[in-house]
């Protein structure tokens, strides 16, 4: 198998509505990435593309509309969708593009943008449930979440307290992102804890709301590196690995993620990582809710059953901690347009282990991050592991 | 490494399904594969895919509702928003990687669930330029059949040959939900559509599911004595605006052509091939895809046709299998269903449609209107 390579990111803000259509926010994304990567689009072999629900931007085949703006048009061009979980996917699609040898270089382009969707894009999830079974209870995601966070804190006694905690930790991370949608350098927990109550015990800031975005990465082959002298600005794809779990989310202990815990397992043995908390020196876990933040870091086997929330109490996930966490400000503090979240998740990898990431720069020596997307109905998985 | 197709299941196409909802289809479709394979989806497959939209499918987040039915609770799995050669080209690609051993590849259609199949294909217009001046979107395929007859010389009248050889083929296909004796005469005076195109030059949706059980070279050997390998995978998509595209050779067949055949070492693509399965779901597309492959000279394909060279017997048999104009356009399953007929024919369990002895197989696929996106596999038997 070849090793791969990401050598450029790029992305563009996140923000609640933005003027450019789908086409030109990836074009921006894609641009910025190749610059990075001292490349035109023609030294590019294939293109692959991440885009969350065709309902969002209102076109059926949304991945065919959004190809040339992507750079697609006359290449192989390969739209992958998981859900939620897109926004890390999408980059592990473009690793078997280059590391079966079919592409030397890929981009990876992810874009969405959700306020095309009128009234408000949480319409698009009335359409994401068995037709039969749950749809007839109107139910919404927030709810879902909120059933799920309860589970997680009553099952192991954590206070809401610590999980708040991880939105102010986040969105103060975001400080010095140019990107950032919620980025807040004063926030404080009461602000969190007294924030509108959406579904107990969700609050509004425990919540990334809708956004739209782009962002963009280049997978690059060992030999390309060589060539074109892009080692001091490589950070090598080690290891990934995916799952999905049953459609069925009512038949499921919400209490711990399984399917993250396996695509984990996946990645950890490629990447030959078997005590990930020694070995990882930071993560990037998905956090559009605060809890989903512990909730992912105990299913990527960073913290133990029903103690993330007390590492966090603890700073041990601070941007100057032992086991830094989001320190991108993740989708709490940066945004989520869904599949564009790549830019804060493989994007903040690569800045981070390049020593490109300026103001939000980890102050410690890292060699190795993990990153980590969730999707669909609280079931799928997916994670990469990267190395400087 | 070799990577050979080891398992085919493919339900039988029908106009309409009421007694099985989809997801009955993807476990009907499965169960068939992982029986042909030999194999138990839980303990002996490494990754699965699918290939759907969510329009067609009727659901905000299709990937959500793929796994149970296909017994790949718990495992890596994922959707592709494409054709199904292009979920075989993932396939192709994880056990390339070493990511997996065996793969399961699944498409279907349950398209007689759509009650707005019109309305869908115009939504996959643009919204700015295109969607505002209304109409039926098949006035796309009408546009494009007159620039493809005027820019080759082929005719309407090679239309209509088409039209009718499919639909006869899938007489002799168990599969096919639209055989029927059909004369070219009777194809040429069928309805007027969007001119030039008629009625019986269009395919009609059908309800269908395909899966395909796919494995690296040791695992294929020890699966199947004489697996069918892969021998080249390629795809491409020209521009999604209709304005900017090649009308008369599609650039995305050309450019998928190019890389299938690149891995699969052919240079010389009209004679390297005893079975051709591509893309019809207009008969003028036949023509122009076999065109653009390399498979006919430029305004040859008509001729060809005319002269039985795609027949069963003839020099080079097309759509054999009765094609998506005899057995029902099942929407992105369309591509995957062609390679398990390719497969069957390399494998000699063609049946009906059995061709003699055939080596090696091409399979093209198009994503049908709006897109310009295809795929190529290239199949072959030996060692």
């Amino acid at each position: 198998m070849r090793k791969v390579a990401v050598v450029g990111a790029g992305m563009t803000l996140f923000r609640r509505r933005l003027q450019e259509t789908g086409k030109e926010l990836s074009f921006e994304a894609a641009r910025m990435a190749l610059d990075q990567a001292k490349m035109e689009i023609g030294d590019v072999d294939a293109v692959v593309h991440g885009t969350a629900p065709d309902a969002f931007d209102g076109v059926h085949m949304k991945g065919e509309y959004l190809l040339d703006g992507s750079g697609g048009r006359r290449k192989p061009y390969m739209r992958v969708f998981t859900g939620g979980g897109t926004g890390v996917f999408s980059a592990i699609a473009g690793y078997w593009h280059v590391a079966s040898g079919l592409a030397d270089v890929a981009l990876v382009v992810n874009e969405e943008k959700m306020s095309s969707c009128q009234p408000h894009p949480q319409s698009v999830f009335a359409h994401i449930w068995d037709p039969i079974l749950d749809r007839p209870l109107r139910p919404n995601l927030v709810w879902i979440f909120a059933m799920e966070m309860n589970r997680y804190m009553t099952v192991h006694g954590i206070p809401y307290e610590d999980i708040a905690r991880v939105a102010v930790k986040n969105k103060r991370n975001a400080v010095g992102h140019p990107c950032a949608q919620l980025a807040d350098a004063n926030i404080t927990l009461e602000d969190v804890m007294n924030s509108e109550l959406m579904a107990w015990p969700v609050r509004r800031l425990d919540i990334s709301p809708p956004s739209d975005g782009a962002a963009a990465i280049v997978l690059a082959s060992e030999d390309v590196v060589r060539k074109r002298r892009l080692k001091d600005q490589a950070a090598w794809i080690n290891g990934v690995g995916w799952c999905i779990d049953s459609t069925m989310w009512t038949d499921r202990d919400l209490v711990f993620p399984e399917y993250v815990n396996r695509a984990a397992k996946m990645a950890y043995k490629q990447a030959k990582i078997d005590r990930p908390r020694k070995q990882i020196d930071f993560a990037e876990p998905y956090d559009p809710f605060d809890y989903k933040e512990l909730h992912h870091l105990e299913g990527l086997g960073l913290a133990d059953k029903g103690t993330a929330g007390l590492m966090t109490r603890e700073g041990i996930t601070e941007r100057d901690g032992d086991l830094p966490v989001c320190p991108s400000g993740g989708l709490l503090g940066v945004g989520n347009p869904i599949a564009a979240t790549l830019g804060i998740k493989i994007g903040e990898l690569y800045w981070q282990l390049t020593g490109q990431a300026g103001k939000r720069q980890i102050p410690k020596e890292i060699h190795t991050g993990v990153t980590q997307a969730w999707g669909d109905l609280m079931q799928y998985g997916c994670v990469v592991v990267m190395g400087a | 490494m070799k990577v050979g197709i080891v398992g085919v299941g493919v339900t039988p196409f029908r106009p309409t399904t009421p007694e099985f909802s989809w997801k009955e289809l993807m476990y009907d479709g499965a169960q068939r594969a992982y029986a042909d394979a030999g194999i138990d989806p839980r303990t002996d497959v490494g990754s699965f895919i699918t290939c759907a939209e969510d329009y067609y499918e009727g659901f905000g987040i299709f990937d959500e509702f793929t796994p149970d039915q296909l017994g790949a609770v718990l495992r890596p799995m994922h959707t592709v928003g494409g054709d199904g050669i292009q979920g075989l080209a993932n396939a192709y690609m994880q056990i390339q990687s070493g990511l997996a051993d065996v793969v399961v590849v699944e498409s279907h259609s349950k398209a007689s669930d759509i009650l707005t199949f019109e309305g869908i294909v115009s939504h996959g217009l643009d919204p700015i330029w295109n969607k505002p001046l209304g109409g039926h979107p098949n006035y796309l395929a009408g546009l494009e059949m007159d620039a493809f007859l005027r820019g080759s010389g082929n005719t309407a009248k090679d239309c209509a040959q088409v039209a009718s050889a499919n639909r006869r083929a899938a007489l002799l296909n168990p599969s096919a939900a639209y055989g029927a004796r059909v004369t070219p005469e009777q194809a040429a005076a069928s309805p007027a559509l969007w001119a030039p195109l008629r009625s019986l030059d269009a395919s009609i949706p059908a309800d269908g599911c395909v899966v395909l059980v796919v494995a690296g070279e040791k695992a294929a050997r020890r699966m199947e004595p004489t697996p069918v390998w892969l021998q080249g995978i390629g795809w491409a998509s020209d521009s999604p605006s209709p304005e900017t595209r090649d009308w008369v050779s599609p650039a995305y067949a050309r450019l998928a052509a190019a890389m299938a055949y690149r891995l699969a070492k052919i240079r010389s693509p009209p004679t390297a091939f005893d079975l051709a399965e591509v893309d019809d779901k207009f008969s003028y597309k036949e023509l122009q895809h076999l065109e653009a492959l390399g498979l006919a000279r430029k305004g040859q394909a008509g001729k060809m046709a005319r002269r039985g060279d795609l027949d069963a017997g003839g020099k080079l048999p097309t759509n054999v299998s009765g094609g998506s104009l005899g057995c029902g356009d099942i929407l992105d399953a369309s591509g995957l269903h062609r390679v398990a007929e390719a497969t069957l024919q390399l494998r000699g369990d063609a049946g009906k449609n059995q061709l003699d002895a055939p080596k090696r197989a091409i399979v093209q696929s198009w994503r049908g209107l709006p897109a310009a996106t295809g795929a190529v596999a290239v199949l072959g038997v030996g060692p």
